[in-house]
């Protein structure tokens, strides 16, 4: 931190959210109303209406319909806003794979919450989970700061690597909660995130086809040109995701150089360097899990915390890196892959493995449908895991927090 | 009366859905943030709200920049607008034993009957709302008014810090109104301790 410590907003997340939009001059926001997204978008309707904002606000009958608007309005070439949760990304579900393929760099706000059923407007992080393979990039916060930042950072990602971010924050513990926020100046953000400059703007002078029809292989098109087939697209969008892996990383340092905040980038970290019992989480319950990091080194338990802030691309290799001198790892999830685990928890299985590394790797599932999870549990689970490697060969079973059967 | 600074304060806030305890618990967090805690959160116990039901809301405030935002289950201070959340919401459930509690109610300390190793303060915020009119859709509000009486009773934060919130906050004219309650429940908070 080179940077002095500006006066503070006490706001919550979802205005966080508005006020980084506002700040990235977006051109074009279509959005439709869900809990607890619903007062980002509110936000923004207000700045247009008042000219805080010099942008369309395009209202829209359905979330299917606001991702359509966006992939119109950012095809143009505009940069583009919306948000949703829930059961509205879940109706987006056909557009965003539409958006990632296109290589629209369109950034969405997603206020995480439980999907349905039974109902739920409370946080979980299983909607933004069940849109993992669509081709977004997803990062989570774990506080308003962060929010108003990554959404700064995201619109810069999205426009170099051309791929869709959506900024993952948990609905109500964040999007409605209050506390303090800086508001940078908007001359350092113009210089951080210059007008977008669209790589599909359309030009009469130069006709071309926007997503033409693929086949199964390259082709060539009428005039002779060998164009590529679907699964070179998608190569192409896979390698803008490995490309991601180093632009976020640096689109946080040069926020840092600028603004005086960084995030970490990919990860970050709480009590690493000697822990040798390792919580991982993303979101607001990473942050819970610094305090059980706490409670734990207390009692004499090496503890320490690895944070995701970006959960696709997954950051495999800094992960491992970062977890060589670990002995245990226990992943607190807040979504699940029915009949199988927390997809955290699988994912860092899976790159220990590859990285031939013999950590006992623990899963618990936490604080589902909005069920309040305390640093306490998440130490005291820490605790069973620890116990069970004492005691038992056989694998641990996934754990659930506080269930109450 | 001034208390001695702890590295983090939490404060549960006990009112019926349509009170504003929710709103004033987050005004709590600005004010703090103006008297110079560096963290501070306000969240609301999430639910669906509905008008007369008992709601809680948390605030934190710390020293340093906050990390978690759970609800509070141990705190060290409860704000209660309405006496008979006491009993129908348990309002001291978890509460420290030198714990605050301020509550807006026409009683003195002593008669709520609540554990006396509790540091209770009472303040007839609705008396104050009544004077003053400070109506909304016709009803009475004391959510503003009770931020005079945690700042009498606990001294974190002043009628200045409260001023400021509530300026930037409501209209001039209903703002001047709000700042008169806070005031007001400030002179009429009894602090048994």
């Amino acid at each position: 931190m080179t940077v002095e410590t500006k006066s503070a907003v006490v706001i919550t997340g979802n205005k966080a959210a508005a006020e980084a939009a506002r700040l990235a001059r977006v051109e074009v926001v279509a959005a439709y109303p869900i809990t607890p997204q619903s007062p980002v978008v509110e936000a923004l309707a207000k700045y247009i209406e008042t000219g805080d904002l010099d942008a369309e606000f395009i209202t829209v009958e359905s979330e299917h319909s606001a991702m359509g608007v966006c992939i119109g309005a950012a095809t143009a070439g505009s940069r583009v806003f919306t948000a949703s949760s829930a059961n509205g990304l879940a109706y987006m579900c056909e557009q965003l794979s539409w958006v990632a393929g296109s290589r629209l760099p369109i950034v969405m706000g997603c206020a995480n919450r439980a999907m349905s059923a039974p109902w739920s407007v409370l946080n979980d992080q299983q909607d933004s989970m069940s849109q993992r393979d669509q081709g977004w990039i997803q990062l989570f916060c774990r506080n308003n700061q962060e929010i108003l930042d990554t959404f700064l950072q995201a619109f810069r990602i999205a426009e170099q690597v051309k791929l869709p971010v959506m900024v993952c924050y948990d609905g109500y513990i964040l999007s409605h909660t209050v506390m303090p926020v800086e508001i940078p100046d908007q001359e350092e953000v113009d210089a951080y995130l210059p007008p977008y400059a669209a790589h599909t703007a359309l030009d009469p002078a130069a006709p071309r086809n926007i997503n033409p029809v693929t086949l199964a292989d390259p082709r060539l098109n009428g005039e002779g040109v060998l164009c590529h087939g679907y699964m070179e697209f998608r190569y192409l969008m896979e390698q803008a995701h490995q490309e991601a892996l180093d632009v976020i990383v640096k689109a946080d340092e040069e926020f840092g150089a600028r603004f005086g905040r960084r995030w970490g980038g990919l990860t970050w970290s709480y009590q690493l360097d000697d822990a040798d019992t390792v919580l991982i989480a993303a979101g607001s319950l990473a942050g819970e899990a610094t305090i059980s990091a706490d409670m734990l080194r207390e009692e004499g338990v090496r503890a320490g915390v690895l944070g995701l802030r970006a959960y696709r691309p997954f950051p495999a290799d800094s992960l491992a890196e970062q977890l060589k001198q670990a002995k245990r790892v226990i992943v607190f999830d807040k979504s699940l892959s029915y009949g199988y685990g927390g997809p955290i928890c699988m994912d860092v299985r899976a790159t220990l493995q590859r990285h031939k590394m013999a950590t006992d790797v623990d899963g618990y599932i936490a604080g589902l449908g909005g069920r309040d999870i305390k640093a306490r549990e998440l130490a005291a689970a820490t605790r069973e895991s620890i116990a069970w490697a004492a005691k038992r060969h056989a694998p641990k079973p996934t754990g659930w927090i506080n269930l109450q059967l | 009366m001034d208390m001695t600074r702890p590295e983090q304060i939490e404060i549960r806030w006990h009112g019926r859905g349509g009170q504003g305890a929710v709103t004033s618990a987050g005004m709590l967090a600005e004010a703090a943030y103006y008297a110079g805690f560096k963290g501070v959160s306000s969240a609301p116990a999430f639910g669906a709200e509905r008008r007369g039901a008992p709601v809680t809301a948390s605030t934190r405030l710390a020293n340093a920049t906050l990390r978690h935002f759970s609800q509070v289950e141990n705190p060290d201070m409860v704000v209660v607008l309405e006496d008979s959340l006491l009993v129908t919401a348990n309002a001291v459930n978890g509460l420290g034993a030198k714990g605050y509690v301020i509550v807006n109610s026409h009683l003195a300390p002593e008669e709520l009957g609540l554990s006396n190793g509790f540091r209770i303060a009472t303040a007839d915020a609705d008396s104050v709302a009544e004077e003053i009119e400070l109506r909304v859709s016709g009803v009475i509000m004391v959510n503003t008014a009770m931020l005079g009486a945690v700042a009498k009773a606990t001294g974190l934060i002043t009628l200045e810090h409260i001023e400021r919130v509530l300026n930037h906050t409501f209209s001039p004219k209903a703002a001047r109104k709000n700042i008169e309650a806070a005031r007001m429940t400030y002179e009429c908070t009894r602090c048994a301790y």
